[in-house]
Order: C-alpha cells, then structure tokens, then sequence
C-alpha cells in the first residue's frame, strides 16, 4: 500500500467519489440533464428570419399592395370570412376598402399586429404613389453574446452548480445518519473536520469535469462565448460551488430523515430558482425586492459568470458577486459546524 | 452511571467493572438500558452522572486515544450498499493509526469470497461479519459488540460466535450485550442481567444459575380439577423434597427441582392424589432465561 491511500481524507473522497460515480440517476442529473436542457431551450429560442406576418385584405387591388412588401403574405377575403381569421389569429390584420379610403382590423395589444399594421400601412401608401421624404439604409446586426443562448447558458450553470452540489452533499450526510453509518464513523478516530472536507474534495473533482463538458458543449454547438478570463471563470466555478457547499452542509446539519431534508433543501432552493435570473434578467423584479435579490448566492454566482463569460468582466469588477458568495460559503459553513448532529 | 432521555430513565445507578482478557455480556430485554449503557463505555453517550472509565483513561481527556485503541460494532450500521467490502476496510483501516492488513481483517471475518463483493448483495450474517471486521481493522485491545447477532439465522448466529470464540482466544477483552440468553451462556466468562436501567444480577453463568437454588426446572400442565377454584395445590408441591420454587404462567406451571430423578415420580403421584391429568410435562437444565424470570417474573423475549 502507498502511503496515500493510508490517508483517512484520501480514502474519504475516493468513497465519496466511488459512491457517486455508482449512481447513475447522479450521472444523469448532473452532466446529461443540463446539456439536455441547453439543447431544448436552443432550439426554442434559435435565432430565426424575422417572421413574415400574415395579412388579408377584402379586395385584389389591396392584397397585391400588401404582397409587395417582402415582410407581409397577404390573402383576399371577404369582410365575415376575414373576421373569422382574425378571431383564430390566421391572419394578423385585415385591410378593409371602404369608400372613403382603407380600414384596418386588428389587435393593437399584440405586438406582431402591430408590426402588421405598420407594413401594411407603407405598402398600400407606397402603392398608392408615397414618396419616402428621407433616403435610409439597413446595417443588420446578429451578433454572437447577445443572443438567448447566451444569456441562458452562465444561468443554467450556476442552476447546475448548486443543484449538485447541494442535492450530493445534504442526501450522502443525511443518509449517512439516518443509516447510524456516521455515528460508527464518529465512533473511530476519524478527524471530523476529514468528514466535511472529503464532500469538498470530491465536489471539486466532480466540479472540473462538469462544467467542462457543460461548457464545452455549450461552447461547440452554440458557440457562446468566452470574453473574460478562463482561470478567473474557473475561480469563479468553485467559489459558486462552494458556498453551496456551504449552505448544503448547514440545510444537511440537523436534519435526521432524507424527507426532512428534501423538503429543507426546496425551501432553500426554490426563492432562488424563481428570483436569482436562470432563464431572465433578476432585474425584472421590483426595485423594492432587489436588495434580496441581489443577496441570494445563486443570483451572485450568475451575474458574476455573466459578467465573465459575456461582458469580460474581471474579478475586481465582479467583487461585490464574489464577496456574497464567500460569505455564503463562510458563515452556513462555521454555523453547521457548530450545530452539526454527529449520530 | 446514570441516564435520562427526555422523562425516561434509561440507565438508573449502574455501577460494573470489566477485567482485562474476560468476555463479559450485558444480558436482558429489549429497553432494559443495554445499548445506552455500552454507548456510554464506547464514549458515543455521555451520561448525566458517574464516570466511565475505559482502559485506565476517561473519555473527557483522551477520547482520541481511546478511539485509536477500541472496536466497536453498533446495532443497526448499515454499510453504504454500493461499496465493497474491501473499500468499507480500508476506509475504516484509514482512520487508525495501528492496526492489521485490510486481508488479515477479511480473513478473520471469514469474507474472502466476498471481498470484491458490493455490500447491497451480502447476506445479514456477511454484513455482520463486514461490521465486525470493522471493529477489528485497529487491532483493540478491548472489543464493544452490541446485540452482534440479533436478527441472523442461527447457522449465521453460531458462525459468528466461534468468530467471537477466536477473539477470545487470542485474549482481547469483549464487552457484548445480547437478548439471547444461549449466546451470554455460551459466549461470556461474566454476565451482568440487566432490567429495567439496573443491573440485578452479576456473575458467571454457573454462579447466576445457582441463585436459582436448583440445576433442573420442571415444566408441566394438568386437565381435571383439583380445589373447588381449579388450582393445582401448591402446598403439596413445594412440600415435595428438593423442589425450590414454584409459579405459574399461562396455566403452565414450573418447578425448580434440585434432584430431578427423585422428584419427577413425586409430582406425578400429587397430582394424581388430586385427580389430575398431565396435559405436557417437559424438564429441561437451568438457564440464564430461568435466573431472569426467577427475579422478575417476566420472560427475557417479552416486549
């Protein structure tokens, strides 16, 4: 035997290590499911051409107006028929010729009639003989970093950041004492602080092969982006997931019962998954909830892996991201610590 | 020592002393303090008053060095399933500064075949004997094993008691609780029975059964009346030469009987005098199960 694997926190985190990596539902959770959800959300919010709009109009004159402009379809129909199709949104506005001049059926609570109704308008003026008063030219920008996928992306990784960690240290600690295994474990001369530190140990080897292929994948397929420092991003990866760490052995510390846990780690969990901006900008909420917002770790980790990944933001201008998620490591950390049931 | 959980009063005025080399068995129902007592000797309880004092040191200034130099099988550890045995040993050999190899301790465990196996796919005696090797992995010289064979089948039960038996042996000191009374007999130089948070008896398996008064214990019950309310006139029993004591449970009467070949022709000729039938009539050697139900007219397997 060698010398390292006489080392009770050696032999701690390759338990850890072997447990996890025998649980295939953990494998799924944590690599497959967040690649999965990546792929899903990329394709509902692909980068499409701008829609063509579909309008119809009650006389041909009118229709080949509309058809003229590349950005409409327009149909002939008569007045009730074009009601109809308004009414089950197949068209988004009817033009309607009147005899004093042309009227316009639509929704204007709908963004996309509208815009309809813009088009339509300039293309039966143009049709009509308008003239444009001010020449201007189109300059079309699709830029990669300002797209959905990209905003998603740093908040599906801070999601997966403390899913795992919490969900895999709060289970293995509570199952542990709900199986007496800690109490015999606590029996030895096990140093217990080996206990708590083979959880870390064992998440930040299971950390750098995540979100690597997390990532990478996102980083292939969609080519987000990278604009800040990678050794700053990575810093940034294990600080998140150790103040989850952190709040996981504080939510693990009492509870005897995985029940008991599970429903301690929604309440910890669930603020976070609605107010700390995965799927869209926390700055949404009202300025009167910001503050709390703005405290939640989850919130810290993904505004700071935003302003790493997509704005190239360095550590002093994420500081006040990373100083909430060291206090959360901290201070769950030293709590639990001292309320920790060891039996 | 002395415990309370809450308003119950686990441990009440417990005083014992183990010696160096012996087997000694905690012996008694279940809730009678057994585990709370060994959890206090294994420095896992602390109790509310009394000392514990384990190889000449306390558990409030040399707990580390205790725990380096004890083993400990707890009830109802259950081993992470998806290890192997081989893992769970040396995880646990990692903790102590001395010891013997990872398969010298599946050796003596007798789990060779299963070395490589996942601890899901053991039987309840395998998982014991994996719970045991534990407890050996440091080489103690003083061993704690609770309730080590409560749920095993007895072929798995006598297996891990020549284990035990070895241990023995090789001299190391052995604190077992058991609700068995065949294992305290069989396994322990010294019993302490154990009832209701104190002990009521000490002392070697003979020494306890000689309380008793009698080496033999007769069992019987009768159809027929006898006194006008049905009873068997005791009187007439007990003043039978060699009989000690008499009481009845459930219709079964038991007699403790010092000359069994004398007395056995003796009640059959009283009961006949009063016109009753044997219905069941069985003998059997004096047990630890007859010394607890002599002092507390309970059985030890009831709840």
């Amino acid at each position: 035997m060698s010398r390292l694997s006489e080392n009770s926190l050696f032999q701690l985190t390759l338990v850890r290590f072997l447990l996890l990596l025998r649980e295939p539902e953990a494998i799924f959770w944590i690599f497959i499911f967040p690649i999965l959800l990546a792929i899903g959300l990329g394709i509902a919010f692909r980068n499409r051409p701008p829609d063509v709009l579909q309008v119809a109009a009650t006389t041909p004159q009118l229709t080949q107006a509309l058809a003229a402009d590349k950005g409409l379809t327009a149909a002939t129909m008569d007045e009730a028929a074009g009601a109809h199709a308004l009414a089950t949104g197949n068209i988004l506005l009817l033009a309607i010729q009147k005899p004093e001049g042309v009227a316009y059926e639509y929704d204007d609570t709908n963004p996309d009639a509208r815009t309809a109704r813009l088009l339509a308008d300039r293309a039966i003026q143009i049709a009509a003989g308008r003239k444009e008063q001010v020449s201007v030219e189109n300059q079309l920008v699709h830029e990669k970093g300002s797209r959905y996928i990209d905003f998603v992306v740093p908040g599906l990784l801070g999601m997966n950041l403390m899913g795992s960690a919490m969900w895999g240290l709060c289970f293995a600690v509570v199952e542990a004492r709900q199986k007496k295994l800690l109490k015999r474990m606590v029996a030895s001369p096990m140093p217990r602080w080996e206990y708590l530190a083979s959880f870390l140990l064992s998440r930040m080897v299971m950390l750098a092969i995540e979100v690597v292929a997390f990532l990478g994948f996102a980083r292939l397929v969609f080519g987000v982006p990278f604009r800040g420092s990678l050794w700053q991003l990575a810093f940034l990866c294990v600080l998140t997931s150790l103040s989850f760490c952190g709040l996981g052995v504080l939510v693990a510390s009492r509870a005897r019962t995985i029940e008991a846990a599970s429903g301690l780690m929604n309440l910890v969990m669930l603020p976070m998954w609605i107010l700390s901006g995965i799927f869209f900008s926390a700055s949404r909420f009202p300025a009167v909830v910001q503050p709390l917002v703005r405290a939640l770790p989850l919130t810290a980790a993904i505004d700071a892996l935003r302003g790493n990944m997509l704005q190239g933001a360095n550590l002093a201008q994420l500081a006040a991201q990373v100083a909430i998620l060291l206090a959360w490591f901290a201070v769950p950390f030293a709590v639990s610590l001292r309320i920790f049931r060891w039996r | 020592m002395r415990k309370t959980y809450a308003d119950v009063v686990a441990v009440d005025g417990l005083d014992l002393e183990v010696a160096r080399g012996e087997c000694f068995g905690l012996l008694g129902p279940n809730g009678a303090g057994k585990t709370t007592t060994i959890e206090m000797c294994e420095g896992l309880t602390a109790p509310d008053a009394g000392t514990v004092t384990v190889l000449g040191m306390n558990w409030r200034d040399d707990a580390n060095e205790l725990r380096q130099r004890i083993g400990i099988q707890l009830q109802e550890t259950q081993f992470p399933d998806k290890l192997t045995v081989e893992e769970t040993l040396r995880l646990f050999r990692s903790f102590y500064r001395r010891g013997i190899s990872v398969d010298e301790s599946i050796r003596t465990a007798q789990l060779e075949e299963k070395r490589s196996a996942r601890i899901g796919g053991l039987s309840g005696g395998q998982k014991q004997r994996l719970a045991m090797a534990c407890a050996l992995v440091s080489d103690p010289e003083l061993l704690f094993l609770d309730e080590p064979t409560t749920g095993l089948d007895p072929q798995a039960r006598r297996h891990l008691w020549d284990l035990v038996d070895q241990l023995k042996q090789a001299g190391r000191t052995i604190i077992l609780t058991t609700h068995y009374m065949e294992e305290a007999e069989r396994l322990c130089d010294r019993v302490a029975i154990m009832d209701h948070g104190s002990i009521i008896a000490l002392g070697t398996t003979s020494q306890l059964i000689a309380t008793i008064g009698a080496e033999h214990i007769v069992e019987f019950a009768v159809t027929g009346h006898a006194t006008p309310d049905g009873q068997v006139d005791a009187a007439l029993l007990k003043a039978i030469p060699g009989i000690q004591s008499h009481r009845v449970d459930a219709g079964l009467h038991q007699l403790s009987v010092s000359e069994l070949h004398t007395a056995v022709p003796r009640i059959f000729a009283v009961l006949a005098g009063q016109g009753l039938h044997l219905s069941e009539l069985r003998t059997h050697s004096a047990s630890l199960e007859d010394v607890f139900v002599g002092l507390t007219g309970r059985n030890l397997r009831d709840e």
